[in-house]
């Protein structure tokens, strides 16, 4: 293979004058964690809410559940982002639009709710089928306790639901964390943008790509360790999960 | 609010979406899922194989790919692939590849990881006593895979399989990033020719809508169909 390698690549200075290209990866790598942090919180809030509404009995509440995770599941992220970011503005009445337009780091919130919104769809079916798992005793005990049915879901269901759940949860972070890649295409410099940005400045390709995917995989083996014991703390004794 | 809209241009640009993007779009889904298949097939094979070292390895490819974002899985490969190509050939440079052959390495190698953890679950689904059956028959390992295991793991995946293959069609948009002309790339490549991104995304948004949930619904009608089979 005919290819400069160049190592020390990392340690000489950026052409944005502030530090060396492993600064300028390093800033993409803590964008990158933001940008999946905030996601994962709104997939979290919206994926609960309608797991929720789509393990109710009633046929309208599971009806929006299901419409809900058709829409968000069956179009491409990228086609998402491109929705909120290019089209919500010009949709919108126009001081609406204007204001969305002249947000500072609109690419950042388009990413974190965009993302956000494509996850919580399949955080509410992995919700959804966590609840359907429990015994149908665990209901109709909290109802003959006297529970309201929030107070069922509040005291008896979620808790039990969610920690069910917990490892195709874990992997449900990561897909987030490696989908805020696509709003590389809004504009959102984050970690493989970085490493583009690096490769088009200093054309060492290979270095830059090996750095990025150094970074993702330690992302990942430290979220990994770091559930796998939380899964054994929160393990319910009994299950197969638990001991 | 829609006012100012000429939905026109999607009229006039039709041919050049779906003969253009939309054939490049399903060419490269087709052939990703075939070639997935094929190499995930292997690739869980290895991993279930009783030779340690070959279980091993292939362990690392799926978790080392399952790891990364696509978007950097397919600069990867965009940068990488011309000089494999020179590898295999023994060319004295970097050979040049298309984007086609590009991205459809790329779509292989990354959705080999992910078919072969389904087939992994399709093999491990077929009851110990049918290798077992087989081999008292006098069968060899591969006869045994491909007469007996691989027919029955197939059959009962096939949903999963189509499911991911609905995932990849999606995914496949992302080819966005090196600037080739697949459905979406066309959408906007017409989009910012005729300062038209309004129209455009949002009929984009609708072809993927409506095809991903035709062929989700026709998955879970087969679904239905294999379990009573079953």
């Amino acid at each position: 293979m005919n290819y400069n390698w160049n190592w020390h690549i990392f340690f000489e200075p950026n052409p944005t004058g502030a530090g060396t290209y492993l600064d300028l990866l390093l800033s993409g790598l803590l964008l990158t964690i933001k940008t999946a942090l905030l996601a994962w919180i709104i997939a979290l809030i919206f994926g609960t809410i309608i797991g929720i509404l789509r393990s109710l009995p009633s046929k309208a509440a599971s009806w929006i559940g299901f419409c809900y995770v058709e829409f968000f599941r069956n179009m491409p992220l990228l086609v998402q982002l491109f929705l909120w970011f290019f089209v919500l503005p010009e949709l919108l009445p126009r001081t609406a639009g204007l204001w969305l337009k002249q947000l500072p780091n609109a690419p950042f919130w388009t990413a974190a709710i965009g993302v956000g919104l494509f996850m919580s769809a399949r955080v509410a079916v992995q919700l959804a089928a966590g609840i359907a798992s429990l015994p149908r005793g665990q209901k109709n005990a909290a109802t003959a306790l006297g529970l309201t049915t929030a107070q069922g879901y509040r005291y008896i269901l979620l808790p039990m639901a969610f920690r069910i759940i917990m490892p195709p949860l874990t992997s449900e972070f990561l897909n987030t964390v490696k989908n805020t890649s696509v709003a590389i295409t809004i504009g959102l410099i984050e970690l493989t943008g970085q490493a583009r940005a690096m490769q088009e400045f200093s054309f060492q390709v290979f270095e830059a790509f090996t750095a990025a995917t150094v970074m993702y995989l330690a992302i990942n083996i430290i979220v990994v360790t770091g559930m796998r014991f939380l899964e054994r703390s929160l393990a319910i004794p009994g299950y197969i999960t638990g001991k | 609010m829609f006012g100012n809209l000429d939905f026109d241009v999607i009229r006039r640009s039709l041919p050049y979406l779906f003969l253009d993007g939309m054939s490049f779009t399903l060419m490269l889904t087709g052939l990703s899922a075939l070639g997935g298949l094929v190499f995930g097939t292997l690739i869980a094979l290895m991993r279930l194989s009783s030779y340690r070292l070959m279980g091993r390895i292939a362990g690392l490819y799926v978790d080392f790919m399952r790891s990364l974002p696509l978007v950097l899985v397919i600069f990867w490969f965009y940068f990488l692939v011309p000089y494999i190509g020179q590898w295999l050939t023994g060319a004295s440079r970097p050979i040049r590849v298309g984007a086609f052959t590009s991205s459809l390495v790329t779509f292989i190698m990354f959705e080999a990881a992910y078919f072969s953890e389904i087939m992994r679950a399709g093999i491990q689904s077929i009851s110990r006593g049918q290798p077992a059956a087989a081999s008292a028959l006098g069968l060899t390992y591969a006869q045994s895979m491909r007469y007996i295991v691989l027919p029955q793991a197939f059959r009962n995946m096939l949903p999963v399989l189509l499911t991911q293959t609905i995932v990849l069609f999606q995914d496949t948009s992302l080819v966005y990033v090196l600037s080739i002309p697949d459905f979406l790339g066309a959408a906007s490549k017409v989009a910012q020719r005729d300062g038209r991104l309004v129209e455009m995304y949002l009929f984009a948004a609708a072809v993927y809508f409506v095809i991903s949930c035709f062929a989700s619904y026709g998955v879970r009608r087969l679904q239905a169909r294999i379990a009573i089979v079953r």
